[in-house]
């Protein structure tokens, strides 16, 4: 089996526990306004490669890892290609590597075929870095041309298999800052036994410049990052507790 | 010898008998695997002094980067009276000695070269008295003056063309550690009396050239010792006899250093390994009581705060090669020992902890001799350290304990010697970059043109590639013959400077503190290193087009197609770097070098980059006509596609075994590339030099801050928090707003690995 991979990163540093090796899979059906890595929207683009690939390409940076480190899955949307994910997970297990599923969830359903695909990939998912893009539907939907509830049900049923998971919360001024937001994230989260830790992400504006180069109007623009003390701020709200 | 009194509570051993400082060390240091809770902040005495220092850097600045400049006086051991920070001061130095009777002052050193002497006083708004122009042309030769009685015309073309460049012919050659902490532990008249029985023992009484050369050097060495006494009693102390305590061997210590640089004006002036040397000292009176951890800190922020201070007037050409005004006074913390046992001490930790009590600051050139092996509890204090000063290197102890032992200095920025053992003869680099386009032009000059207006000949006259693409087994041969041609006028071009230097600014202070029967190395080097496996690569794997002028000279390129390059961790472009190096060290291997020295080679280029790649046209790599090149071992601008550590693999396949010199390499990185937190940022730092080094690389130089910084530095060096800013450049470290402009626009434009 083939994956669509977009890009490889050898040094992911905030992806997960330690040092890791990122692979960016293609392809993405959200369209987040703040979205950094716009090139990887499309289904069809990228390089094709197998597990094995992969694999021999990040060991080479195993040196680096110490305990912690190992792999990340992101995108694009990892979950668009369920299949491959958990084909690679399984034979980084085989080979001692730590996995680490970054993803929105956004395909997430208990329906077929997608579930007891999904199923196994988490059997050999060390860690899964869920984005809750917005807790609020509504304001979901306009952030990202989609609904939150299956993404929302993801994370329940992470719970349910006692999945280890990471929230992640994009900070972007005017659109999640609000503490009603902040709160509401919170109050969801802490129905969450797996969740060990959750992280606010400032927003930058680092990926402007491939909106501009696929020729795609910047949604957010004259959007600044958010300030040292409204990260704090949020920290202080969702982060309570660690 | 017997046991001194002064060495009470030390373990004995062959150092008692024999100048060995390697065995007192082994013997009697305490390995230390704690972390940092113990350290002290500076003492009210550090912080007036340091206080001080920074006002007078301020003026220093101020009045265009020279304070103040002798005009009168030619340097020497005894030139000068005392010397403090601020006479009124004086009591609170626990440390003394200045190069000159005021701080920060430039002293005159005419032996390398009047000329150069005369110029730099005179860029600075000085005049040297006009009596010694007279005294060093008429009467007494100087190292330049004798240089440029010997070159040969193809010596001068290549110098002129800058495809052999930055050679020691204008300044003080340096590289040479003396063991100054043999001053501390035997004192002055045991040293004396060692180099007296060596120069009994010299030669059987046949007068051969390197007999006769090496008992009047014994001699230089033997006087030099005494004037070291006499230096030393101008500040009221005796260094005859060994140190009695801390205080005396932190100060004995530093007129051993004192003494080499108010003699020599060396382009590197290392202080070498004296961290676990001196930790000895200072355990042993924490042990007794006689000084407090804040005492002991103090000793030290004081030793680090002279090594702060040291300065040199540079004529305007060096300042561009070595911009910043550096003086490599490097020092090394850390390293194993051959037994297993981590050389780290607490004073390990007070050396890396100055850059807390006083800031951030280019010197001295802090180096931690690292292995996985050392301390974890050191690994991430040297790490957090990095995180907030950007002001220290790292350096493989697993790649060097090997070549070089467990007592072994950094001479330079970044090249090892073992301490009292060795020397070096220090000698610039070649431009293989340069190389290569005149195998393409037959030996012919881009740039640079004779007195008839044409193309200036430089290389040999061989056949030029006359095609329009480029076909690498022809280019590969007719490099291979220009890199021989190359490698062969650049040992012998190092053969006739050191020669000259030996013979008129012999360093006879810092060979008194090295064994008399000397190994010496050769070390040559090696620039635009990235561009030439680009270029090579290039042509491997793309199509590249020839653009000539009028006259057929190659003048350009145009690159059709992709192609793989240096930096990427693709070994297509990477097995062309380590064939480069080795090809180009095994060339320098078959000449004669001066003194039977080993040769060795580094790719490395200080901030010598951006002059080299100034005169050097375009490259079939992509890089336009006289812009910078990459520094040192470093990949080049751009190249880097696959992320920090495939750009780090690429790099550590280089052998180290070739370039015993060293293999520099510097990495920016945004914090929030290294982590979330400061937590997530030193545990992702220490697992980046882990893993670095146990790929077997030589060297990394690490910067931890954004672009936008440098950026704002450029623009508002007036800002107070730009005006200890330091960052690494390739071998050392240097305050950002001390750099030209155009140096400050080269790092701005090197790779900052930035998350996305």
């Amino acid at each position: 089996m083939l994956g669509r991979v977009h890009s490889t990163e050898s040094f992911g540093s905030a992806d997960g526990p330690g040092v890791r090796f990122v692979v960016f899979l293609q392809g993405c059906d959200m369209r987040c306004r703040y979205c950094h890595n716009a090139d990887t929207w499309d289904r069809d683009g990228g390089q094709l490669l197998s597990a094995t690939q992969i694999l021999d390409r990040a060991e080479r940076y195993r040196s680096y890892w110490g305990p912690e480190g190992g792999i990340t899955v992101s995108g694009g949307e990892a979950l668009l290609q369920a299949g491959f994910v958990a084909e690679l997970f399984e034979e980084a297990h085989r080979r001692g590597i730590g996995t680490c599923l970054d993803t929105s969830l956004q395909p997430f359903t208990r329906d077929e075929p997608f579930f007891p695909t999904f199923r196994r990939l988490i059997k050999s998912c060390d860690l899964v870095l869920a984005d809750i893009k917005h807790i609020d539907p509504e304001r979901h939907r306009w952030l990202t041309g989609h609904g939150n509830e299956n993404i929302l049900d993801g994370l329940r049923f992470l719970a349910e298999v006692g999945e280890p998971v990471w929230i992640r919360q994009v900070l972007v001024p005017g659109v999640t800052d609000d503490d009603a937001q902040l709160q509401a994230t919170r109050e969801f989260v802490d129905n969450l036994p797996n969740v060990e830790r959750v992280e606010v992400l400032p927003y930058h504006t680092l990926g402007k410049f491939k909106w501009d180069g696929l020729g795609i109007p910047y949604p957010l623009e004259g959007v600044e990052p958010p300030s040292q003390e409204s990260i704090e701020h949020a920290r202080r709200i969702l982060c309570k507790g660690e | 010898m017997h046991m001194r009194e002064e060495w009470d509570g030390f373990a004995a051993g062959h150092w008692t008998d024999d100048v060995n400082v390697r065995d007192f060390v082994q013997r009697n240091y305490t390995p230390y695997d704690g972390d940092e809770s113990f350290l002290e902040g500076p003492t009210k005495a550090t912080d007036t002094l340091w206080g001080k220092v920074q006002e007078l850097q301020a003026q220093e600045r101020a009045n265009g980067g020279v304070l103040d400049c002798e005009t009168e006086v030619v340097s020497g051991l005894t030139s000068y009276g005392p010397g403090y920070i601020d006479p009124e001061l004086k009591d609170l130095e626990k440390v003394v000695g200045l190069q000159t009777d005021k701080p920060l002052k430039r002293a005159f050193m005419p032996y390398g070269g009047i000329k150069m002497a005369e110029q730099a006083a005179e860029s600075y708004g000085y005049k040297i008295n006009p009596k010694y122009h007279k005294i060093f042309n008429e009467y007494h030769k100087t190292h330049n003056q004798a240089v440029f009685d010997a070159y040969t015309p193809e010596m001068r073309a290549a110098r002129h063309s800058h495809v052999i460049t930055g050679l020691p012919d204008t300044y003080g050659r340096g590289r040479i550690v003396g063991d100054y902490r043999r001053v501390a532990l035997y004192g002055i008249d045991f040293l004396i009396a060692k180099k007296q029985e060596d120069l009994l023992n010299c030669g059987d009484g046949t007068m051969t050239d390197d007999v006769i050369r090496l008992r009047e050097e014994i001699a230089e060495q033997i006087r030099a010792l005494k004037g070291m006494k006499e230096m030393a009693a101008a500040y009221g102390y005796d260094i005859s006899q060994p140190a009695r305590d801390a205080h005396e061997a932190v100060q004995w210590l530093y007129f051993g250093y004192l003494a080499a640089i108010k003699t020599q004006n060396g382009a590197a002036m290392s202080v070498g390994r004296i961290s676990t040397f001196l930790d000895i000292y200072l355990q042993r009176d924490l042990a007794s009581g006689k000084i407090t951890e804040t005492e002991a800190q103090e000793l030290i922020d004081h030793l680090v705060l002279k090594f702060r201070m040291v300065k040199f007037a540079r004529i305007p050409s060096y300042n561009e090669l070595f911009s910043g005004d550096p003086v490599w006074a490097t020092l090394e913390v850390a390293g194993m020992g051959q037994d297993g046992r981590s050389m780290v001490t607490k004073n390990d930790f007070r050396f890396l902890h100055t850059l807390e009590n006083m800031g951030p600051a280019p010197e001295p050139n802090l180096t931690v001799l690292y292995s996985k092996r050392l301390p974890e509890a050191f690994r991430r204090y040297a790490a957090k350290i990095s995180i907030d000063t950007s002001s220290i290197q790292y350096e493989n102890d697993d790649v060097m304990r090997p070549v070089w032992g467990d007592d072994y200095s950094i001479c330079c920025c970044v090249s090892a010697t073992e301490t009292g053992k060795e020397m070096q003869f220090f000698g610039a680099r070649a431009n293989l970059a340069k190389c290569l386009n005149y195998a393409i032009n037959g030996g012919k000059d881009a740039k640079f043109n004779d007195k008839q207006g044409n193309h200036m000949q430089v290389g040999p006259e061989l056949a030029p590639i006359t095609s329009e693409y480029l076909d690498y087994d022809e280019v590969m041969h007719k490099f291979d013959l220009m890199m021989d041609w190359l490698a062969g006028l650049y040992v012998n071009i190092l053969d006739l400077i050191q020669y000259m230097h030996d013979k008129y600014y012999y360093e006879a202070a810092e060979m008194a503190l090295i064994d008399t029967n000397v190994r010496r190395t050769f070390a040559t080097g090696i620039a635009g290193f990235s561009h030439v496996v680009d270029s090579l690569s290039a042509i491997k794997y793309a199509r590249v087009k020839t653009v000539r002028d009028e006259s057929g000279i190659v003048v350009d390129y145009k690159v059709e197609g992709d192609f793989p390059r240096y930096g990427n961790d693709d070994d297509r472009a990477d097995d062309i770097a380590v064939w480069l190096l080795k090809t180009f060290m095994t060339k320098i291997r078959k000449h004669h070098t001066y003194r039977n020295s080993e040769p060795t080679t580094s790719i490395l280029t200080i901030t010598s980059n951006v002059v080299y790649g100034k005169a050097t046209g375009a490259l079939p790599d992509g890089r336009p006509a006289y812009t910078p090149f990459s520094p040192g071992a470093n990949p080049s601008y751009g190249a880097e596609k696959n992320g920090l550590l495939a750009s780090l693999n690429s790099v550590a396949k280089l052998p180290y075994e070739y370039a015993l010199d060293g293999i520099s390499n510097t990495q920016t990185i945004n914090p929030g590339a290294l982590g979330n937190d400061e937590g997530q940022r030193i545990g992702n730092l220490v697992h980046v030099l882990d893993g670095y080094f146990s790929e077997g690389a030589h060297h990394l130089n690490v910067n931890v801050f954004g672009v936008d910084k440098l950026k704002d530095a450029m623009e508002h060096p007036e800002k107070p928090e730009y005006a200890n800013f330091t960052i690494r450049v390739s071998g050392y470290a240097v305050k950002f707003i001390d750099l030209t402009r155009e140096q400050q626009l080269d790092v701005i434009a090197r790779t900052c690995h930035d998350r996305m």
